[in-house]
């Protein structure tokens, strides 16, 4: 073989593993961070954790149900505040509005996207919790809800752009005004790729801690309502991790496992709705 | 691939020769459209010069040309599907029955022209909500399931599907899927049916199924078609208009246009010598 072709075939070669090894790498921290936590967290996972309350130093049987039903709560609020509001957003800009305002809409909301969540946090602290003297569950929903907005309405964009313009055209050309078009095919077509981005956006606010520890604060009891301070999960582990206590450190890789389970099985579920209906073949 | 498109000639010339002899002498000024003075701009670019046409009712007229020749966006005007871009700008009159269409709401005049596009267009949905969409959308008392396989009955299509109706429409075949959108269109009951170059992306056999349908399809609906291939315009239209350049250079029956053509531009295209 000549020297050339030898020296061909060897960067074709060691391309190949070097893109083989960083595919692995990628995968494996997954699976890494997934060990870790059940090798730490693992013994602390048992019924208390999700039933009981949080006790003191000392005692022994304490759980963080509290905190898990807290975010649940933190969740479904910003869920509720940040999806319409992204939703109906990106119709806007994809489907009626021109492109300067689409320009101007977009960017900012990437400019959003990328704000630190700390400064979310006091943005939120400033509107929700300062003129009413008090944490609460409604204000952390409000922070989380607003880190959902410039995700949902970023790629339901994308999505909403990508149905085929001939499906439109179809709809029109059936009668059907602009906005029947939307609801009855654009938004139908389009539904899978907004539901997982609605879900991507759910669990990246999942873990976030910076808005929750300005906003909702944190309670070692039970809260009452959404006007009361109230645990959640990020921000347990962040409490209970800075102590000085091994019992507590288990409790808070507890805590990151229950959070990183919720968020697979929110994945698993979201491909299951996936694959049922039909889709739009790519052309 | 030869062979097939000749054995669709032979099958299918002969009625629309006869019908439009009988047709004209019966009523020979009826006609469902009439396009007069029509100009038409993309953004600075005018596209269509002082078109003038008249689309006779329960016929099939043919608009023939080369490419870019602005036989589609002819097309697009009769539903003024052509307001989906916003640059286009159209002076002129259209009229259908008698009425202008550019004044009048533009979801009610699409209900009345139905439109088939180039590529079949199904919406991802099955094979019945599909045809059942225009009826859906304005509010028909019908019986949905009749009217259903009433409009894919008169696509051709009853037989293949009739037991596979909550199937994905992206099920189908090409040519199928095309039918398909035909029975959607066929669903609302339009006066008038445009089809953009309905078997560009069909094989031949698909092709000769769905030109068969065209021909029977008028006892329904007046119908315009577009097509690039003069070969189809001859098998099943009644009038073919030539254009070239934004410009209608030539229009009369079939026939005629096909074996004496008036113009020598027409005659240098039917005979492949252009386009």
């Amino acid at each position: 073989m000549n020297p050339r072709l030898r020296w061909r075939k060897f960067v074709s070669n060691f391309m190949l593993t070097m893109t083989g090894c960083c595919a692995l790498v990628a995968v494996s921290v997954l699976f890494f961070i997934l060990g870790n936590l059940v090798y730490h967290g693992g013994s602390s996972i048992n019924w208390n954790f999700f039933t009981k309350l949080p006790v003191p130093v000392g005692e022994t049987g304490g759980g963080m149900a509290n905190a898990i039903v807290g975010s649940a709560k933190l969740l479904l609020l910003a869920t509720l505040f940040g999806v319409p509001i992204g939703f109906l957003g990106a119709i806007y800009i994809a489907e009626f509005s021109g492109s300067k305002i689409a320009f101007v809409v977009r960017y900012s909301a990437d400019l959003l996207n990328g704000a630190p969540s700390i400064i979310i946090g006091i943005f939120a602290f400033s509107i929700a919790v300062h003129p009413f003297k008090h944490f609460s569950t409604l204000a952390g929903g409000f922070a989380l809800g607003v880190m959902m907005i410039p995700i949902t309405l970023r790629s339901t964009e994308g999505f909403l752009l990508d149905v085929p313009r001939t499906l439109r055209e179809g709809a029109m050309a059936l009668g059907a005004s602009k906005w029947k078009t939307i609801v009855t095919v654009i938004v139908p077509a389009a539904y899978r790729g907004i539901l997982t981005a609605i879900l991507l956006a759910f669990a990246r606010v999942a873990g976030e801690t910076a808005p929750l520890i300005f906003t909702a604060l944190g309670n070692s009891y039970w809260s009452h309502g959404l006007n009361e301070p109230t645990a959640s999960l990020p921000v347990m582990i962040w409490n209970y991790a800075i102590s000085a206590y091994d019992d507590w450190h288990r409790q808070a890789w507890a805590a990151g496992l229950v959070l990183l389970a919720l968020i697979l099985v929110i994945n698993i579920v979201a491909r299951a709705i996936l694959s049922r209906g039909i889709s739009v073949p790519r052309a | 691939m030869h062979a097939s498109v000749r054995q669709a000639v032979s099958v299918n010339i002969t009625p629309p020769v006869t019908t439009a002899v009988s047709r004209e002498t019966a009523a020979p000024a009826e006609l469902r459209m009439s396009i007069s003075k029509v100009n038409f701009w993309y953004g600075p670019k005018q596209v269509l010069f002082d078109i003038n046409l008249g689309i006779t009712t329960s016929k099939v007229t043919a608009l023939i040309g080369p490419s870019g020749c602005g036989k589609s966006t002819l097309l697009r005007t009769l539903d003024r599907m052509h307001e989906t871009v916003r640059s286009a700008r159209l002076e002129g009159q259209i009229l259908l029955d008698g009425k202008n269409i550019l004044d009048q709401d533009v979801t009610q005049l699409r209900r009345r022209v139905g439109m088939v596009f180039q590529r079949p267009n199904p919406f991802p949905k099955s094979i019945f909500e599909n045809v059942a969409y225009g009826l859906r959308i304005n509010g028909s008392k019908l019986p949905m399931a009749e009217a259903v396989e009433k409009s894919l009955r008169h696509a051709a299509l009853w037989d293949e599907v009739k037991d596979q109706l909550h199937k994905s429409a992206y099920e189908l075949s090409g040519g199928q899927q095309q039918r398909l959108c035909i029975a959607r269109a066929l669903a609302v009951e339009p006066e008038v049916l445009l089809l953009d170059e309905p078997c560009s992306a069909l094989d031949p056999i698909s092709t000769a199924k769905i030109e068969e349908l065209l021909v029977q399809l008028k006892d329904l609906c007046t119908i315009v078609t577009v097509t690039h291939n003069m070969q189809q315009a001859a098998r099943i239209s009644d009038f073919t208009a030539f254009l070239l350049n934004g410009q209608i250079i030539e229009f009369s029956p079939t026939p005629q246009l096909f074996t004496k053509p008036g113009d020598p531009r027409t005659e240098a295209y039917i005979t492949g010598r252009f386009g």
